[in-house]
């Protein structure tokens, strides 16, 4: 029909407009761009190396921590949580991710910035201060106040789709190594966890997307300046807050161009993200549910 | 007194109790977990509302922005140009959307529709960061902002969604329910318009209303199309319109504390308004899954 014809051109189109968009910087800097660390609209040269770093290790902490704790959530909601609470419990966690991300970015300056400066930051340097993440001056803002937010934001996302594979366990495997003797905990790790692994895997692989392409909220709370550093405290910028934050100080064609060129990397980035994701989480779904009924 | 105690005793030890001890230590961590997920959602929420206390009164959702200097002042132009950008955009996605999830679960063959849900999934999966600088690219280089930009972009984020949750439903209608229409003879349109249109009907309005607690927070898709606005209550789409999250994103970014204060009760007006239609959608959904298994 139409309309899916239609879906289908409009993804397109969708990519095609970015990538022509970033013609004249791909052009212009070619694949250079990727590990150049210049951002300078007065002399008009860009680069994407500190945007690029920035995604990457925002991405990656936010998502050390929020794995474990979607996880350790799914589990509690399939099998430690009391019958009735459940369903409220599961909403909730629901609705986290229903909250908009500029709210969340929101809470994120006026909230979180000052108790990170005046609180967590001083208390992690004086414990963990020999690691150089943890080094430096506390600030209100910066790269630890993103990955704090982008965790609230990638947790109910990961825990919904873990607690969908969870749920699908069969319960004579997890009888089985109850009636062998197992705690319930050595049941979870000898069972549940290796029979949901490549689910768990799409599930990580699906917050990264979100947490790599949000925008606002990391604009709001990241500090927005170029530059690689190891401290966490300290301000940064990644590729999506970038876009965003320049949505008004484009001043040349070339500048517009780089600010597609960043989005272009994204898009690729989302891409490639989804389709593995997409592919891991549906082929663990269809033939074990078929095996469990 | 010559029965001595049995040698053996029932309390657990050693690795025992380790494992005890480890198990009950890892249970109450995912407790602790759930419980820290449900404390964020409560201090979100509660901030917002402690926050947002001294802004929200009558002027605030009836007057427009104080000008340069002066106090008080509210988000009514805000409240119009949200309201319009998504009615605009639904009346866009809704259609498309539909139709795409009724052609993929009903009519397609297993190829073609396959392709379609990975298009969509693909979709859904693009930041919408980036679908702001699609149209940007589309409809404003060469034009200007305007207000039906910035619905094409919220639009394009909704379609997937109400495709999707639409495909979900009709496949909850039973086959046999499409194969006793079938059998009496009447065509495979009539039959789902007959049959199965009425059975997710409800879902449908679930899939609509999915869409919309989505795009009605979303930010970054209208800095670029929809983001430098007039101040003043406007309905015309073909100039930027003024909108909630983009008030939100600009005020808080603002060094002013009463900006600030504007931007939590604007974000309270938000939520209220995004978490009640979510709790509506699901109200609908589980309805419609009653009604499309036969009540």
């Amino acid at each position: 029909m139409l309309a899916a014809g239609f879906c289908v051109v409009l993804v397109g189109l969708l990519a095609y407009k970015v990538f022509d968009q970033a013609g004249s910087a791909i052009s212009t800097f070619g694949l250079g761009f990727l590990g150049n660390s210049t951002w300078n609209p007065v002399i008009n040269k860009y680069g994407a190396a500190d945007f690029i770093y920035g995604t990457a290790i925002t991405t990656a902490i936010s998502l050390a921590l929020a794995a474990p704790l979607a996880i350790a959530i799914a589990l509690y909601l399939t099998e430690l949580a009391p019958r009735v609470l459940r369903t409220p419990i599961a909403t909730l966690v629901e609705m986290l991710a229903a909250i908009p991300s500029v709210v969340i970015g929101l809470w994120g300056i006026l909230v979180l910035g000052p108790f990170m400066q005046a609180h967590l930051e001083p208390w992690l340097h004086s414990v963990l201060g020999w690691i150089p993440l943890f080094d430096g001056d506390p600030s209100q803002v910066g790269l630890l106040s993103a990955i704090l937010v982008l965790t609230i934001m990638v947790v109910p996302i990961v825990s919904a789709v873990t607690r969908e594979i969870f749920v699908t366990c069969p319960p004579e495997l997890k009888e089985g190594a109850l009636a062998l003797g197992a705690t319930r905990w050595e049941m979870v790790r000898t069972v549940m966890l290796p029979y949901a692994r490549s689910g768990i895997v799409g599930a990580v692989i699906l917050g990264m997307g979100r947490a790599v392409g949000e925008a606002i909220a990391v604009t709001q709370v990241i500090g927005g300046t170029a530059g690689i550093h190891a401290s966490l405290f300290g301000s940064g910028d990644t590729l999506a807050s970038r876009i965003a934050s320049q949505y008004q100080g484009a001043t040349s064609n070339l500048q517009i161009s780089s600010i597609a060129y960043l989005g272009a990397i994204l898009l690729v980035i989302a891409l490639i993200a989804n389709l593995i994701a997409r592919l891991i989480v549906s082929g663990v779904r269809r033939p074990r549910t078929g095996f469990a009924s | 007194m010559s029965t001595t105690a049995p040698d053996f005793n029932l309390r657990a030890s050693g690795r025992v109790r380790r494992r005890q001890a480890v198990n009950r230590l890892s249970l109450l961590a995912a407790s602790g977990s759930a419980v820290l997920a449900v404390a964020v959602l409560l201090l979100l929420i509660v901030s917002v509302i402690v926050k947002s206390a001294g802004a929200l009164n009558l002027d605030f959702i009836t007057q427009t922005p104080a000008a340069f200097g002066q106090t008080g002042g509210g988000i009514a132009n805000a409240l119009v140009g949200t309201g319009l950008l998504i009615l605009v955009a639904m009346a866009m996605a809704v259609p498309i959307g539909v139709f795409a999830g009724i052609y993929t679960s009903e009519f397609a063959r297993p190829g073609p529709s396959a392709i379609v849900r990975l298009v969509l999934d693909v979709l859904n999966g693009v930041p919408s960061i980036v679908i702001g600088i699609f149209i940007f690219g589309l409809l404003v280089v060469g034009h200007h902002q305007s207000g039906f930009a910035g619905s094409v972009a919220l639009a394009i984020i909704m379609l997937p969604i109400i495709a999707r949750s639409t495909q979900e439903v009709l496949a909850l209608v039973p086959g046999t329910v499409k194969e006793a229409g079938l059998a009496l003879g009447i065509s495979r349109w009539r039959t789902f318009l007959a049959v199965v249109l009425p059975a997710a009907y409800g879902g449908i309005i679930t899939a609509t209303l999915l869409g919309v607690a989505r795009v009605a927070g979303e930010t970054a898709p209208l800095l670029f199309t929809s983001s430098i606005a007039p101040n003043t209550v406007t309905t015309n789409v073909s100039q930027a319109l003024p909108s909630i999250p983009v008030t939100i994103f600009t005020y808080s970014e603002s060094p002013n504390p009463e900006q600030h204060q504007q931007a939590w009760a604007a974000a309270l007006v938000l939520i209220v308004f995004v978490l009640l239609i979510s709790i509506v959608a699901r109200l609908f959904a589980a309805r419609a899954r009653r009604r499309a298994l036969g009540r």
